[in-house]
């Protein structure tokens, strides 16, 4: 791993203009991000997705970003026209969605999309994409990749249609991942199972990663490092490996709630929510 | 309060209970774990009614099932569904959704067990007039507790309760039913994916695979660690977060 930074984040804000006035989804989040996993953990409405999708400009039209800076090398991601977001997006920087359900063509083959994500940024001819594609869907452990590769999304189950994702995304071979709940619609046990391909993946082509989920041992368990979120705001910050140090009643709050298999049945702690941690 | 024998229930050609065996007594609180496609809701569904192709016996309170359900039955045992989102009539408010089942078994005084009904589950009055959608996630989950509630049964079917809420939300919602269960005797199944959840509330927990109960434990012996069927270790490593060389013992129970 290498000191070098890849990303670099200050002062991210997005705001929404709803007709009920403005949400302010994320308030100041800062971070660089070398070839390194990064988690960003939060509950619902924290603005870890918000955070993700806006290093991709994929906030919703009526989003509003504002950043001291966010570049990706020497690319101002904060200031690029469509045009250039088509050169960024999936080939350098690619992102993984929650479900496959929603995310891949319903009425396109498997195999067809996977061409698509290869063929948009690398000049090859079909025949060329079509033997990369099913390599890739080998890389991601599908074990029939002919089958799948023939395959309409309907017909794969929710662990293979996330690998399918992870094969389409990887194929551009972009330099960073940003994987938001890839696995939350899975089994614990397929969970796993695809999270240690994106792990191999990753490791093996050098990428870097950021992880946004819900789960905090999970990401920690994963991650390198970790940043909390809670409304919008980044209230802590910490190495995966030192999370039981956890200074933040906000993080100390998450872990103590969770319920523990020691055969305790007493009730469980309560998150008591301060009004000081929204404001950062 | 419940007895399950040889249990067995089919979609079409589908089987996918298969002679599944629970025994729950009066004040207990049963934990059915299992991933998807292992049958876990469909044991809950089947007690309900819901389910119409199936063979065994159900006993609940010493009295045998038939085809249908009648209202006694209704009075007797509720569900509590897992997505709040979709359990709700998004175009009634609290008051009506809570009503409708007293009038429905023409209990009276409907206005006073709303107001209970509420109170029980940690929502004041405030809520009573507003939809579904003004609502939070875990408030939503109160709301389809309260409307299992209100008919002042004696069994609640949990069909992980507690899914998808976050994680604070889940602790709050998982005390309210141990306190419920506690204040008013009740009689518990609860259903869950989460091997700490289930262990957390309840005291016999059965492990589902593929419409078969794989193994029974209860929750101490969750708590050491001690299962013995393989898929059941495969479970509960996988509750412990991501390791490598854990997945790399994984086996595939297709």
């Amino acid at each position: 791993m290498s000191n070098e930074t890849l990303l670099s984040v200050k002062n991210l804000e997005v705001t929404f203009n709803t007709p009920k006035g403005d949400v302010h989804a994320v308030r100041g989040v800062s971070f660089n991000l070398g070839r390194e996993r990064l988690g960003i953990v939060g509950e619902s409405g924290s603005g870890k997705s918000q955070t993700g999708r806006a290093i991709l400009g994929l906030t919703a039209a009526n989003g509003k970003i504002t950043a001291d800076q966010m570049t990706f090398h020497d690319v101002d991601l904060a200031n690029l026209s469509p045009k250039q977001w088509r050169k960024v997006r999936g080939a350098r920087i690619s992102m993984i969605m929650q479900d496959p359900k929603y995310s891949l063509n319903p009425v396109m083959t498997i195999g067809d999309q996977i061409i698509e994500a290869y063929r948009e940024h690398h000049n090859v001819n079909a025949k060329e994409a079509r033997h990369r594609a099913i390599d890739m869907l080998d890389a991601v452990k599908i074990r029939d990749p002919e089958r799948v590769f023939n395959s309409y999304p309907h017909e794969v189950s929710g662990g293979m249609g996330q690998r399918v994702m992870i094969a389409m995304m990887l194929i551009p071979d972009p330099e960073l991942i940003i994987a938001d709940e890839p696995t939350s619609a899975l089994d614990v046990t397929v969970q796993l199972q695809v999270m240690a391909i994106l792990d191999d993946l990753v490791r093996d082509r050098g990428m870097a990663l950021i992880f946004i989920s819900h789960d905090l041992q999970l990401v920690s368990s994963f991650c390198d490092r970790v940043l909390v979120m809670y409304q919008g705001h980044v209230v802590e910050e910490i190495a995966a490996s030192a999370l039981h140090e956890a200074k933040h009643p906000y993080t100390k709050g998450l872990l103590n709630c969770l319920p523990k298999m020691d055969g305790n049945h007493a009730d469980l702690p309560i998150l008591e929510r301060e009004a000081s941690w929204a404001e950062g | 309060m419940i007895e399950i024998n040889k249990l067995n229930a089919w979609f079409d050609d589908n089987h996918v209970l298969k002679d599944v065996d629970i025994n729950v007594p009066k004040n207990g609180s049963f934990g059915l774990v299992g991933e998807s496609g292992s049958g876990k809701s469909t044991v809950l569904r089947t007690i309900t009614g819901l389910v119409d192709d199936w063979e065994g016996e159900i006993l609940v309170n010493n009295k045998q099932l038939g085809p249908t359900r009648d209202k006694t039955f209704y009075r007797l045992a509720q569900m509590v569904f897992q997505d709040p989102f979709g359990s709700l009539h998004p175009r009634h408010t609290i008051d009506r959704i809570l009503t409708e089942p007293v009038n429905i078994h023409g209990l009276g005084d409907s206005d006073g067990r709303v107001v209970q009904a509420l109170e029980q589950v940690g929502l004041d009055n405030s809520f009573r007039f507003r939809y579904p959608h003004q609502l939070s996630g875990g408030q939503r989950q109160r709301v389809a507790i309260a409307r299992a509630l209100i008919l002042e049964p004696k069994i609640l079917l949990l069909d992980e309760p507690t899914s998808a809420l976050d994680v604070s939300i889940q602790a709050e919602v998982l005390n309210l039913l141990s306190r419920l269960r506690r204040e008013l005797g009740l009689t518990y199944i609860m259903v869950s994916h989460d091997l700490a959840v289930v262990a957390h509330m309840c005291d016999d927990i059965a492990i589902m695979n593929h419409g078969r109960i794989v193994e029974r434990a209860t929750a101490s012996q969750l708590a050491d660690g001690t299962l013995e069927h393989p898929y059941s270790q495969q479970l509960y490593k996988a509750a412990g977060g991501y390791d490598r060389a854990v997945v790399d013992s994984f086996v595939d129970w297709d």
